[in-house]
């Protein structure tokens, strides 16, 4: 049941990351991403992660997908359908991404990986609450503290780069 | 069958490559850093199932961070598009070739 799930999730994840990657309109591309990310949740569940899928989803699909259609819509983009893709840059790309993918590849399947063997129980610690609390506090506080400061540092610059500078002579 | 840490890493690898591909291929700007944040999703679903089949929490803390850096690093992209956009009115990228020649 278990491996039929994560079939499903994973060919709902990748098939709707390449419809990312090929829809004509940049408002469909939006939405697949939606869809991938929502993949991308449940495989969390199946992995015991179940508070990171739910900030996937309140973060990525309630937050970063919002806003990104609301630029689309805040930038009206005059012939936002892509044009068709040129035959070198489809077949570079494609070489480029499949490169990629096999060496990858080959490192993670050569590479001596010391988890416990496929099938062997391990104890789900991702999947209480509890644990993420004392980890947070104890040993990351230092770096919650780091990611808080960060936040503030984004919004501010999102502040200044959104503002117009009315007196300031622009960088060309 | 059960799945085991090398179907996770394998889709991880394999969506990491769709994004990857995205990123190369397309022209619109804002459709390329959509697919950087698919590439940085598969690394969070590596992380996330090397944490699960080793049976400790650091991967899914490394994730919680990452997490909240991606949402502080797309609005501050996207503010960049939208002054990119205020400056010359496009956002396809073979279009902003201030600097060639």
């Amino acid at each position: 049941m278990a491996a039929l799930l994560f079939y499903l999730f994973a060919a709902i994840t990748l098939g709707t990351a390449i419809l990312v990657v090929v829809s004509k309109n940049a408002v469909n591309s939006a939405m697949f991403f939606l869809l991938s990310l929502m993949g991308t949740a449940s495989l969390f569940v199946l992995l015991d992660a179940f508070l990171l899928a739910v900030l996937l989803v309140l973060v990525y699909a309630g937050a970063v997908v919002a806003l990104f259609l609301f630029i689309i819509m805040l930038l009206d983009m005059h012939g936002g359908d892509r044009k068709p893709f040129k035959r070198t840059t489809m077949v570079a790309s494609a070489f480029a991404a499949i490169l990629l993918g096999l060496g990858v590849l080959g490192f993670v399947q050569r590479a001596q990986l010391t988890s416990a063997p496929v099938g062997a129980e391990v104890v789900a610690v991702g999947a209480t609450l509890k644990g993420y609390a004392a980890q947070l506090f104890t040993t990351y506080l230092l770096p919650v503290q780091i990611v808080g400061f960060l936040l503030l540092i984004a919004m501010l610059g999102v502040i200044v780069l959104s503002k117009r500078f009315e007196g300031l002579e622009d960088v060309k | 069958m059960t799945i085991g840490l090398n179907d996770y890493l394998f889709l991880s690898v394999l969506l990491f490559a769709i994004g990857f591909l995205g990123v190369l291929l397309r022209k619109n700007t804002l459709v390329i850093y959509m697919c950087l944040e698919l590439m940085l999703v598969a690394s969070t679903l590596a992380l996330v199932a090397f944490s699960r089949f080793n049976g400790t929490l650091d991967g899914n803390v490394f994730v919680f961070f990452i997490l909240t850096v991606a949402a502080a690093e797309v609005a501050v992209g996207l503010a960049i598009i939208v002054a990119l956009f205020r400056r010359r009115q496009t956002v396809q990228v073979d279009e902003l070739n201030a600097l060639k020649n």
